[in-house]
């Protein structure tokens, strides 16, 4: 089952330059979360704080509290132990090219030292194919197939099927569908709906009709600064704030 | 900034500022058909109509152009939700003128009686709020709307006070009967333009502020989100 994201005055810096102002939000066990905003405005930094890859940058660091279900992200949790609660789905499909549809799901769990039998491995990789949407379109071919030989919007599911192997609690998307064509984002975004059965969801958008689509609740972000969180009917009807209001109706932005 | 959008939304606004007048002069007409028992008014009132029921079916597509091609949110599309509501309070309008009007070429075929109600004045009150709604549209006020919304229940009094004498009087003068009638039915059409009026009001208040005061919303609990917090 999906955890709530507690996140607490979270700041967030590149060398000199901060990046995120003391951000404080709650996405739902078991909701999705859109996160919408300019280009710019930390959007994906605080995306990345969660799963702590942004630590990974160079001279990058963050202050403040991540909390996945119980499990406090930054402190007494190693990066790689977080990740394994943390799924990821990139903008870019990115599967691993020569390896097979079966290799690329497995991959995630062999990278975790996963021990496994063939057929558990097996029932694994056919779990998360199914729950990716993907199992009807690559079950005959599983291990002949590579992952690079299927459509954009293939190898998203691909990737998000990678991602759910390690059975996270919440999944990360930063901009899913920004590569994909109209009829691939409404996979993606079908398949959202059917993950929140399990998994929580935080998912980066520039689509505003995206995130009105598949989010319950949408934060919205202002050079580093969380401006509102709202439902998301609230946000796109009748948002509080002037800023959100101007920019979801294109006046900046 | 959307210079596009923008300008379509311009353009609709002002195609609803010429239906409204044309609307509110239908209401103005017919009255004044009524004060000079003038057949010819009434006919121009009839033939108006038409250019009432163009109007309309021009802003809904303007309005439905724009919601598909330009997937409007927050005040726009709340803006658009309005004008697509006004548009339909104001064909509905120019049918209660041409009711009046056609009451009144009733009337016109009989010799005038003395009938114990204020017609005029009672025009003169919807007519107002009718203007206002328009204004309130026109200047994207609320306090304006609001003071529409308070000027209902006048009218309402006036169209119960006219049902009172006029049923007295056909009670007392038969033979006023049928213009008695044709009477009362205009203080009915002329309440009914006045809540068309309301309803205008209603919907610029949604657009302005958000606010649904339909139905006395206000006073039902507002639903409260139930996980997430407000950063700065």
């Amino acid at each position: 089952m999906g955890v709530s994201i507690q996140v607490k005055n979270l700041n967030a810096w590149f060398g000199k330059k901060q990046a995120l102002f003391d951000i404080t939000m709650t996405a739902a066990a078991n909701h999705c979360t859109a996160l919408i905003g300019p280009s710019g405005c930390g959007k994906s930094t605080f995306v990345r704080c969660i799963n702590r890859m942004h630590e990974t940058i160079p001279d990058a660091k963050a202050t403040g509290s991540v909390k996945i279900g119980e499990v406090d992200a930054y402190n007494g949790t190693s990066a790689p132990q977080l990740r394994r609660r943390v799924g990821m789905v990139f903008q870019k499909p990115n599967p691993f090219p020569t390896m097979s549809v079966y290799d690329n799901v497995a991959a995630g769990l062999k990278l975790n030292r996963f021990r496994s039998n063939a057929k558990q491995m097996d029932e694994i990789v056919e779990r998360s194919l199914k729950n990716a949407a993907l199992w009807d379109e690559v079950k005959d071919d599983l291990k002949k197939k590579s992952g690079a030989s299927l459509s954009g919007g293939q190898q998203q599911r691909l990737c998000i099927a990678r991602a759910l192997a390690v059975e996270p609690e919440v999944v990360l998307m930063d901009e899913p569908c920004s590569a994909l064509d109209p009829i691939s984002t409404g996979k993606i975004e079908d398949l959202i709906f059917q993950l929140k059965q399990n998994y929580t969801i935080l998912i980066v958008t520039h689509n505003m009709q995206q995130a009105a689509r598949v989010a319950e609740y949408t934060g919205f972000f202002l050079l580093g600064k969380l401006i509102e969180f709202e439902k998301t009917t609230k946000i796109f009807t009748t948002p509080s704030d002037k800023r959100t209001e101007d920019y979801i109706t294109g006046r900046f932005g | 900034m959307r210079t596009r959008f923008q300008q379509g939304l311009d353009e609709l606004r002002e195609k609803l500022l010429r239906m409204g007048g044309l609307a509110e002069q239908a209401v103005e007409r017919a009255c004044q058909a009524y004060i000079d028992r003038d057949l010819n008014g009434c006919h121009q009132v009839l033939e108006n109509e038409t250019l009432i029921n163009a109007a309309e079916r021009d802003i809904d597509e303007t309005a439905f152009d724009l919601m598909a091609m330009q997937q409007p949110m927050a005040v726009d599309l709340r803006f658009l939700l309005a004008v697509v509501k006004i548009n339909a309070d104001l064909e509905r309008v120019g049918d209660q003128a041409v009711n009046i009007a056609e009451r009144v070429m009733d009337m016109v075929e009989l010799p005038a009686v003395e009938l114990p109600v204020d017609i005029p004045r009672m025009a003169t009150a919807v007519s107002a709020m009718v203007r206002r709604s328009l204004e309130s549209f026109v200047e994207g006020k609320a306090e304006l709307a609001q003071a529409v919304l308070e000027m209902d229940n006048v009218v309402d009094r006036m169209r119960d006070d006219a049902f009172i004498v006029l049923v007295k009087k056909m009670n007392t003068n038969p033979e006023a009967t049928r213009q008695a009638l044709d009477a009362l039915l205009i203080a009915r059409n002329l309440e009914r333009v006045a809540d068309h009026a309301t309803n205008i009001a209603e919907d610029v208040i949604f657009w302005v502020r958000g606010d649904d005061v339909r139905h006395n919303a206000a006073q039902e609990a507002p639903v409260q989100p139930t996980a997430g917090t407000t950063g700065s």
